[in-house]
């Protein structure tokens, strides 16, 4: 057997040598700076015409309680109801049938082309144009009773919503792989069921992240129902500067309820990813 | 007198210009174990895709156990099935494909009891003892509750083949099913397709394993620009080819 080749020479030996600490004076100097325009920005506020005491009080008054649980119990329905509406458009979009495809495209392009704000006041207006709604002979009732502040922001949020959660989601099944519907396929699975078993529950892996941010802006677009008279945190908030003028510290109080909602929101969001992540290498074990 | 399990009868299928099956016609017959061989493009692929309706044809006709597969015939004119009639067609026959498509989110017990559950309504504690047995006849008993993304290649493909005898076809499909494996992990997988050839399954195999279908095919049929050019006993065609194309093949596979 031939002796391994001796090394060459010229190439000294850096074990024990460690890399040097870099001082980064850059990041000292611009830290720095920020930590006094920081200081500036709050001893503005310290100083101005903010009477905080008035915070404080109606940070927890009831009308606000009862706003920010108003607030969310709109947003998950409206939510509930734009996710169902965005898997039913997204099929239809995704679906060989020409008609289901044109009047799904239809319905994103006018829910999305026209103002949020501008739908929630047709819905609640609805009467206007339908003095009576029902079905003829077996159910009638005025609209004026029907549409409430709470069903007009319902269906203007909600169906809002289903046309961009419909694109959301239809991005989710076309990152399913098309051998996942093969093999659905050829286990005698028709298109349907290949999409409630198999499709949707990978497609739910992708979409979560980019649902969690539509529904955080859902939270902040219930505010705009406040102008159809839904008694939101937002809406209420108005109300009782309306009464007592403080109008920056009320708007300072529901600042802070939607900062908190958003930031409970965030965690929970990642609770349920890792809930769809199942059979994913990295959390495989 | 036995009739062929599958018939194809003067089958074209096109890809817009492209012609990939040219008029082939084509028996099958109980038990036989047929090895589809070719260059890629040949066609081999999408005659088997054709077996099971995942591509569908644009002339001609395909019986599986006397039944014409994705159409009806009536007043001189053929109209397509339903998709749930193609479903249940499909039922007939199992397909392992080259790329396995297990589901990610889903055990390997869960793929395996997935069909027999959700397609054939059948119970899930008969169909889970089902699936352990079939799982340990795959070599992967201690496997059951490893997700797809756990198992090497040739687990993964092992587990789309008991998946796919869960449902009980009478004609198995594989799909060049050791073309995405590493060079180490082809055994194991024909190990277990040999097994099955075994163990009287019909079934048609496109495959580059030309030692592979030397051992185990009955038939070998060799497909070269959407046609049959040649097909007879694997020693025959493998070892004394009649056409000049598939010498040149077969010169240029080993």
């Amino acid at each position: 057997m031939k002796p391994a080749p001796a090394l060459a020479q010229g190439f000294p030996d850096l074990s024990g040598m460690r890399i040097a600490r870099e001082p980064h004076w850059f990041r000292w100097i611009s830290a720095a700076l920020i930590v006094v325009v920081l200081a500036a920005i709050a001893r503005a506020f310290a100083n101005g015409q903010i009477e905080w005491s008035y915070v404080s009080r109606f940070l927890t008054a009831k009308v606000i309680l009862e706003g920010i649980v108003n607030t969310m119990v709109m947003a998950v329905l409206a939510m509930m109801l734009g996710i169902f509406l965005g898997i039913v458009v997204a099929i239809m979009r995704l679906s060989p049938n020409p008609v289901l495809k044109s009047v799904a495209a239809g319905y994103i392009w006018l829910f999305r082309g026209t103002p949020l704000i501008l739908q929630l006041l047709l819905w609640f207006n609805l009467a206007l144009v339908f003095p009576t709604i029902g079905i003829p002979g077996l159910w009638s009732a005025r609209a004026v009773d029907v549409m409430t502040p709470f069903l007009a922001a319902l269906l203007g949020l909600g169906i809002n919503q289903g046309a961009y959660t419909s694109e959301v989601m239809r991005a989710g099944m076309l990152s399913v792989d098309i051998g996942q519907y093969e093999a659905a396929q050829a286990i005698g699975m028709g298109r349907l069921r290949a999409l409630r078993r198999i499709v949707l529950p990978q497609a739910m892996r992708v979409v979560i992240p980019p649902l969690g941010n539509e529904f955080i802006s859902m939270v902040k677009a219930t505010s705009l129902a406040s102008v159809i008279q839904y008694p939101e945190l937002l809406h209420n908030a108005e109300n009782i500067y309306y009464a007592n003028s403080r109008v920056i510290e009320l708007l300072i109080v529901a600042g802070l309820w939607y900062l908190l909602v958003v930031s409970i929101l965030t965690p929970l969001q990642m609770l349920l990813e890792r809930r769809f992540a199942r059979g994913t290498l990295r959390l495989a074990r | 007198m036995t009739k062929p399990l599958v018939a194809i009868r003067s089958v074209a299928k096109n890809f817009g210009e492209f012609q990939a099956l040219k008029n082939v016609s084509l028996d099958v017959w109980p038990g036989e174990v047929m090895c589809l061989i070719g260059a890629s493009g040949s066609g081999k692929t999408t005659l088997l895709r054709c077996v099971n309706q995942l591509a569908t044809i644009d002339a001609g006709g395909i019986w599986l156990d006397g039944e014409l597969l994705g159409v009806r015939e009536q007043g001189g004119k053929l109209h397509r099935l339903s998709e749930r009639e193609i479903g249940r067609q499909r039922l007939k026959t199992g397909m392992v494909f080259q790329r396995f498509n297990l589901f990610p989110h889903k055990t390997a017990l869960e793929n395996i009891t997935e069909g027999p559950t959700q397609v054939q309504g059948r119970k899930l504690d008969e169909v889970r003892a089902e699936a352990i047995e079939l799982l340990r006849r795959v070599g992967l008993a201690t496997k059951a509750d490893s997700y797809p993304a756990q198992l090497s290649g040739g687990q993964q493909q092992r587990v789309a083949i008991a998946r796919a005898l869960a449902m009980k076809p009478m004609l198995m499909l594989f799909d060049e099913p050791t073309s995405a494996l590493d060079p180490e992990l082809v055994g194991e997988v024909l190990a277990v397709i040999k097994e099955l050839a075994r163990s009287g399954m019909t079934m048609m195999v496109v495959t580059h394993e030309l030692g592979f279908a030397r051992e185990v095919a009955d038939r070998v049929v060799y497909m070269d620009q959407g046609a049959i050019v040649e097909q007879g006993r694997a020693s025959d065609v493998l070892g004394a080819p009649r056409e000049e194309r598939t010498k040149a093949f077969l010169s240029a596979v080993i």
